[in-house]
């Protein structure tokens, strides 16, 4: 086994040297030792506003049940996994079970109440708060962006985005993210073939190299044509990869196994950015039932989640995997006419790999709808923020990152008690 | 060269058309600029029997699994509106119907939710002549609006079977107000952020209690069908106040009223909204950004005279547009080529351009999903991301492959058509340029064009020759940045 390098072992895969999902033990210490300290970090976005209370419930708060009679997950059904600092006993959705392994091997953290105040019910304000990092100023650069930005001139492959459109939250002048929703077609095609192709790609190179300096909106685009150039080889390597798992067909999990490639076949990428959508449940939220909205959220994100993590695992790449989902805004906590919830205010985050430290942070809001409930707001309709969710990417950039994130955030958000990286 | 006139022209076709292709040419040669406005703005008068001319030898292509079923079939929907922008006589129509989709964004997987699929899909795209309960769909709705009056168009997405799908307003009950129509139509529709209260969404909610959707015929069944009812025993009819004036007298609480004639309620909220400053100066912004440029930034004084025009006229848009193609600040050379073409707007006026002889429409959608811009799939309510957003590197891609599919299906038309250009790679070169019509192209990119055009061969202007060198030119300049901005 000594012979074979990093690199060769990433080329086959390491399922040639395993067909089950988990591979031995000495392989991923094997591909550990030889390699693979880049540390990156995913951003997981569940776009919609995803519903706290039904992700992560409070299954002994009579309330949940009284304000909730329609959409509260039965506390028989619920995955126990403890009770927080305060007491409160909690436990995830039932199509969570891939999760609650991870919890149990200690690389799951989940972090309560995380928010800020005043939190905008806007889709797109809030969206743009929690990518920007800036309740005031949301039309920012990015957090992301931000801290790419100080680590000097990058490739484009430094940020690798799996959604069609750039991400708010890796913007930053002079940031070039790689845009790679499909790593099938992001190819060069020609109508000529042979010779003749690689004489038109050759041209299309350099046509965008010619940056026109008086019209900065052309050179925008320029700027991208040759993004997309500089890249194309790279990331069909990263199409070539073999998972060692197989992931979902749906676009998470493909999304997923795409960040997994790029990582295996080491090509720099330091962030990654992955979204997965539907979470806006005003109505037909539906928790429970085998096809209840709801249940396919939590599904997919279980399946897409627990593939990705045994892959990564599998690769050796755990120790520099770190994910961090975000969603802008939790929902309401009594449910709507339509048995759905409306847009709220501070949700759950949740970190997942192998430098986190796992378990439960911060406190759970009681539900008590007394106007007086400290842990509510706009009288008791909405979970309060307890953790501001500056200080986690403050964790993030400080203690995973290595950057410094007072100069990222424009002031410190340094919070104690989320000891979760 | 063409004569300014003629350049003046041609940006009016890229901004208030979709491009132009031969057909364009033909109507609008000889026209003077307010003829050739007056024909856009005007289009009552010109056919609308476009449709008709699907499947004929001719026209762009479609291509269906089974028999070309529009209504029903999302992806033949589609078709059916890129053939319409590409061969409708009415291109101002077409482009302000885009316009009104991205602004009201509407997305099909939501409306089909919980129903049959092709239910969801004739509720976006059906005429009324295609539904069994000749209920048109949206966009169709949107289409009939285009130029039309504001307030008439937001009472009719208000009722709009697929926009109460959307936004939850088919569960919008007296017990639990629904807010996500209030919400969107405050934020989105009409004032915009910063300009209602969380309490005025509530009360917008309360407003539309009752405008609901009623469904025939069983809602599983394919021949369901799906119209807006307002149900009185639903509607919560106590006074409603807002941070804002209702009534022309200045009043801000709608009163309370008989559940019965409880739908007035939202008539008058609609009315009061669309006639507002704030409502009238961001759709100017929008339409500013739309149609005159996005990397110049307007003068305050053009939008105040833009909203000016906009309530003047009771928000009727055709006055509004005149006004706009009418302005200098339209016709400044200075913003020809400033705004990013949407990937609808790029591949239409790619196939205006290049030729569709032999194409088919179907041939776009992959391509369309990969540039970001699935048309009835918006990525939420607020739309696409517009402008730069467009530009991703995975998003350009999309764009330079799809230049290449129809550069390459476009092969035989393309070398025929520069035969009498074959003299030299240059001349080559001049012919593609002259024909796809970029924005100017520096003298370097032109050395490349012309390099590669030469590159690889003893130049003899064969036949073999053209069908390698002009496709491959087409490719390099519909792929260029140039080429993304209208």
């Amino acid at each position: 086994m000594a012979s074979i390098t990093r690199r060769a072992f990433v080329k086959n895969g390491v399922a040639a040297f395993t067909v089950s999902l988990a591979a031995p033990a000495f392989l991923s210490d094997l591909a550990r030792a030889q390699g693979a300290t880049q540390r990156n970090l995913v951003v997981l976005d569940l776009s919609g506003g995803n519903d706290g209370l039904s992700f992560l419930v409070p299954y002994t708060d009579s309330f949940y049940y009284s304000r909730r009679p329609a959409l509260a997950v039965p506390a028989g059904t619920v995955l126990q996994i403890g009770s927080d600092a305060s007491g409160k006993a909690l436990g995830l959705h039932p199509k969570l079970a891939g999760l609650k392994d991870i919890f149990n091997q200690g690389r799951l953290a989940l972090i309560q109440r995380a928010g800020y105040q005043n939190s905008s019910r806007s889709h797109f304000t809030g969206t743009d708060i929690w990518s920007a990092a800036d309740p005031v100023n949301s039309q920012g650069p990015g957090w992301v962006g931000r801290y790419l930005s100080t680590l000097g001139a990058l490739d484009p492959l430094a940020a690798w985005n799996t959604t069609g459109d750039t991400p708010h939250a890796l913007e930053d002048a002079g940031v070039g993210v790689a845009s790679i929703p499909n790593v099938a077609t992001y190819a060069f095609q020609s109508p000529n073939t042979g010779a003749e192709a690689a004489r038109e790609r050759a041209a299309a190179s350099s046509i965008a190299s010619h940056v026109p300096v008086d019209r900065p909106h052309l050179a925008f685009v320029s700027a991208s044509v040759q993004a997309a150039m500089v890249t194309l080889d790279r990331v069909a390597s990263a199409g070539a990869y073999r998972p060692t798992v197989t992931y979902p067909a749906n676009g998470f999990g493909q999304a997923l196994q795409a960040v997994a490639g790029a990582m295996a076949q080491d090509l720099g990428t330091k962030v990654f950015y992955v979204q997965t959508g539907g979470f806006d449940t005003h109505a037909s939220q539906d928790t429970t039932s085998d096809n209840g909205a709801y249940v396919r959220l939590m599904t997919t994100l279980n399946d897409g989640l627990s593939a990705f993590y045994g892959d990564v695992r599998n690769q050796g790449l755990l120790g520099d995997t770190l994910l961090l989902s975000f969603s802008e805004f939790g929902r309401r906590i009594s449910e709507n006419g339509s048995k759905g919830t409306d847009h709220g205010a501070a949700s759950v985050m949740l970190a997942m790999g192998g430098g986190v430290r796992g378990g439960i942070f911060g406190t759970a809001a009681s539900l008590n709808p007394d106007p007086q409930n400290p842990t509510l707001e706009n009288n008791g309709a909405d979970v309060r923020y307890e953790t501001d969710f500056r200080a986690v990417y403050a964790k993030v950039i400080d203690n995973w990152l290595g950057g410094d994130s007072t100069a990222v955030l424009g002031g410190s958000f340094k919070a104690s008690g989320i000891d979760f990286v | 060269m063409p004569a300014a006139g003629d350049e003046l022209i041609a940006h009016l076709l890229r901004r208030a058309g979709l491009g132009a292709g031969a057909a364009d040419l033909a109507a609008f040669g000889g026209l003077s600029y307010g003829e050739a406005v007056d024909r856009l703005v005007n289009y009552e008068g010109l056919p609308d029997d476009v449709d008709a001319q699907i499947g004929k030898p001719g026209y762009l292509g479609t291509t269906s699994r089974g028999p070309f079923s529009p209504d029903t079939v999302a992806d033949d929907g589609r078709q059916r509106w890129l053939f319409r922008m590409v061969h409708s006589e009415r291109p101002l129509q077409e482009r302000m119907t885009l316009f009104w989709h991205n602004y009201f964004a509407t997305g099909l997987s939501k409306v089909s939710t919980g129903i049959k699929a092709e239910n969801g899909t004739r509720l976006m795209v059906a005429k009324a002549s295609e539904d069994p309960a000749k209920q048109r769909g949206q966009i169709e709705m949107l289409r009939d609006n285009a130029l039309g009056s504001v307030r008439d168009l937001l009472v009719a997405v208000a009722q709009d079977p697929a926009m109460l799908r959307w936004l939850d307003g088919d569960t919008n009950t007296k017990a639990k107000p629904q807010e996500n129509f209030g919400r969107e139509l405050m934020e989105l529709f009409s004032r915009g952020v910063g300009f209602y209260t969380e309490d005025d969404v509530y009360a917008a909610a309360r407003v539309f209690t009752g405008w609901n959707l009623k469904v025939t015929g069983g809602a599983q069944s394919p021949d369901a069908s799906f119209a807006f009812a307002y149900n009185a025993n639903q509607h919560e009819s106590t006074a409603k106040t807002f941070s804002f004036p209702i009534y022309p007298n200045g009043s801000r609480t709608i009163p309370a009223r008989a559940a019965s004639a409880g739908m007035q309620d939202g008539l008058d909220l609609i009315t009061a909204l669309a006639s507002h400053q704030e409502t009238a100066r961001r759709l100017a912004g929008k339409l500013y950004a739309f149609f005159v440029s996005e990397t110049m930034p307007p003068d305050a004084a053009f939008i105040d005279e833009l909203a000016a025009v906009y309530l003047k006229n009771g928000t009727v848009m055709k006055p509004v547009l005149a006004y706009l193609f009418n302005s200098p600040q339209f016709q400044d050379p200075s913003v020809f080529f400033t705004r990013y073409a949407w990937p609808a707007e790029f591949v239409v006026r790619a196939l205006k351009e290049t030729g569709w002889t032999g194409f088919s429409a179907g041939t776009a959608l992959t391509p369309l999903v990969n540039m970001g811009q699935q048309l009835l799939e918006p990525p939420n309510v607020a739309g696409w991301a517009l402008g730069q957003s467009w530009f991703s590197t995975g998003a350009m891609l999309a764009r330079m492959n799809f230049a290449s599919a129809l550069a390459s299906n476009q092969k035989f038309n393309l070398a025929s058509a520069a035969a009498p250009w074959k003299g030299s790679p240059q001349m080559v070169v001049d012919y593609v340029l002259s024909r796809l019509t970029p924005a100017d192209v520096s003298g370097d990119i032109y050395a490349d064009l012309v390099a590669y055009a030469g590159a690889g061969v003893t130049w003899t202007g064969s036949t073999a020759q053209l069908q390698a060198k002009a496709p491959g030119l087409a490719h390099l300049v519909l792929g260029s940045a140039e080429y993304q901005f209208v």
